[in-house]
C-alpha cells in the first residue's frame, strides 16, 4: 500500500485514498476467518486416523504451512514487497534449511532406535 | 538528530528503514526459532517407542488460544489500516483489542495451563517392573492393538512429600482415566476434552520407577522442548503487548498529531512482529499440542 497524499485536504481524494484501504481491510477480515477455520480443520483432522503417525504429522504441517504462507502474503504484505525484502528472506530460507538438513545428517549418525 | 527515512524511502533500497530493519531481525528470529525446532525434531525422531508423550496438553484451550492470536493479527492490522485512513478513534480501538489478546493469552498460559502442568505427576515404570503394574498400562492390549508400548504412569500424585523425602518409599497416585482403564479402547486415543483425574489410586513404590517428576521441563525431553518453546514465544508475546501499550498509550497521539504517517510506519513493523509471533505459534500447536 502506497503512502497517502497526506490525507487530504480534498475529501473527493480521501474518499477514494480510504476506498482503496476499505478493499484491503475485507480481504484481511476473510484472511482472518480462513485462519480460523483452518485452525478448526487442523484440530479436527488430528483426531482422524491417517494410518500412521507420520503421516498424520505431515498433514498437519501441510495445513500449518497454508496458514502461515496466508499470514505471511497478506498479513505480512509478502505478496507485493520489494525485492530487498525477498532477498533478505530468501538468505534466510537457505540457512534455515540448512540448518534441518543438519540436524538430518546428525540423525543418521546414531541409528540407535531405528 | 534526525532519523532519516522514517517515512520517505531511501533511494537504494526502495524503502523507508525501519522496514528493512525489521525483516532482518525477523529473519534472526527464524534462526533462532528454527534452531529451537530442529532441536524438536531431533529429540523426538530419537525418542524410544512410547516415550515421547502424546495427548498431555489442553487442546481446547490450545485451540481458543491459536483463535486469540489469529484474531490479535487481524486487529493489528485493523489498527493499521485505520492509521492510514487517520481514523485514530478506531486506532485506538483496534489497538486497544489487541493489547486485550496478548494479554489473555499470557494469562491463559501462565495463570492456567503452565501450573496444571506443575501439578500433573508421572512415573516412569523401569523395565523390569512393567510387568507388575500391567493393570495400569495394559501393555499386552496395547501391542494387540498396534499402540506404542506404555512406559508411565501419570495422575496427581497425593503425597507430594515423596517426591523429596527418602524415607517415604511409594508414590500414591490418583489415576488419570488411560491408566485407570488401560484396556478401554476409548482411551487408546487422547480425548478432545481432557478427562479429569480418577477416584482410582494406585501405590508405585519408588524402588520399581526409573524416574518421576511432576509435569516439568526435567520430566521428559518433550516437556523441555515445551516450556523452552512456549516460553521463549510467550516472552516475544509480552514484547510485543508493551510495544503496542506503548503506541496506544496518550504518548502516541502526540507522535499522531504531528507526524500519522510515522506512527502508521511503527505500527506497521511493530505489527510484522506480531504476525511472526502468530506465525510461529501456528507450529507450535500442532507440533506439541495435537500430534
Amino acid at each position: 500500500m502506497n503512502n497517502p497524499p497526506d490525507i487530504s485536504q480534498d475529501p473527493k481524494e480521501y474518499e477514494e485514498y480510504a476506498h482503496g484501504i476499505q478493499k484491503h481491510v475485507r480481504g484481511y477480515l476473510m484472511v482472518g476467518a480462513l485462519l480460523l477455520t483452518f485452525t478448526a480443520v487442523t484440530v479436527a483432522l488430528s483426531y482422524v486416523d491417517f494410518g500412521t503417525r507420520k503421516a498424520n504429522i505431515g498433514i498437519a504441517m501441510l495445513v500449518a504451512t497454508l496458514k502461515a504462507g496466508a499470514v505471511a502474503a497478506v498479513f505480512m504484505h509478502l505478496a507485493a514487497e520489494k525485492r530487498l525484502i525477498y532477498r533478505i528472506l530468501i538468505f534466510t530460507g537457505f540457512f534455515v534449511l540448512g540448518l534441518f538438513w543438519l540436524i538430518f545428517l546428525a540423525w543418521y549418525d546414531y541409528p540407535v532406535f531405528r | 538528530m534526525e532519523i532519516p527515512y522514517t517515512i520517505s524511502t531511501r533511494p537504494d533500497t526502495g524503502l523507508w528503514n525501519a522496514k528493512v530493519g525489521i525483516w532482518l531481525f525477523l529473519a534472526s528470529e527464524v534462526m533462532l526459532f528454527g534452531g529451537l525446532f530442529s532441536a524438536y525434531i531431533f529429540l523426538r525422531l530419537d525418542a524410544p517407542p512410547g516415550i515421547w508423550p502424546h495427548g498431555l496438553l489442553n487442546v481446547p484451550v490450545g485451540t481458543m488460544n491459536t483463535a486469540i492470536l489469529i484474531m490479535s493479527s487481524v486487529t493489528v492490522v485493523l489498527a493499521w489500516a485505520s492509521l492510514k485512513m487517520r481514523r485514530y478513534r478506531a486506532y485506538w480501538w483496534y489497538m486497544l483489542a489487541t493489547i486485550s489478546c496478548g494479554v489473555i493469552f499470557l494469562v491463559v498460559k501462565l495463570a492456567y495451563e503452565w501450573p496444571q502442568k506443575f501439578d500433573h505427576f508421572g512415573a516412569y515404570i523401569k523395565p523390569e517392573a512393567l510387568g507388575k503394574y500391567e493393570q495400569y498400562l495394559g501393555n499386552e492390549y496395547a501391542a494387540a492393538k498396534g499402540l506404542p508400548p506404555r512406559l508411565e504412569i501419570t495422575g496427581h500424585l497425593h503425597n507430594r512429600a515423596a517426591l523429596n523425602d527418602p524415607k517415604i518409599k511409594e508414590y500414591e497416585v490418583a489415576l488419570d482415566p488411560l491408566n485407570a482403564e488401560p484396556t478401554n479402547p476409548a482411551m487408546d486415543r487422547p480425548h478432545f476434552f481432557p478427562l479429569p483425574f480418577t477416584d482410582k489410586i494406585a501405590t508405585l513404590e519408588k524402588e520399581d520407577v526409573e524416574r518421576a517428576t511432576m509435569f516439568l521441563p526435567t520430566h521428559s525431553a518433550y516437556f523441555a522442548s515445551y516450556f523452552t518453546i512456549t516460553g521463549l514465544h510467550g516472552m516475544h508475546v509480552l514484547g510485543g503487548v508493551l510495544v503496542f501499550i506503548y503506541m496506544w498509550l496518550p504518548v502516541s497521539k502526540k507522535l499522531y498529531q504531528r507526524n500519522p504517517e510515522h506512527l502508521a510506519n511503527r505500527v506497521e513493523v511493530s505489527g510484522l512482529f506480531w504476525h511472526f509471533v502468530d506465525l510461529i505459534w501456528i507450529f507450535v500447536f500442532p507440533l506439541f499440542y495435537l500430534l
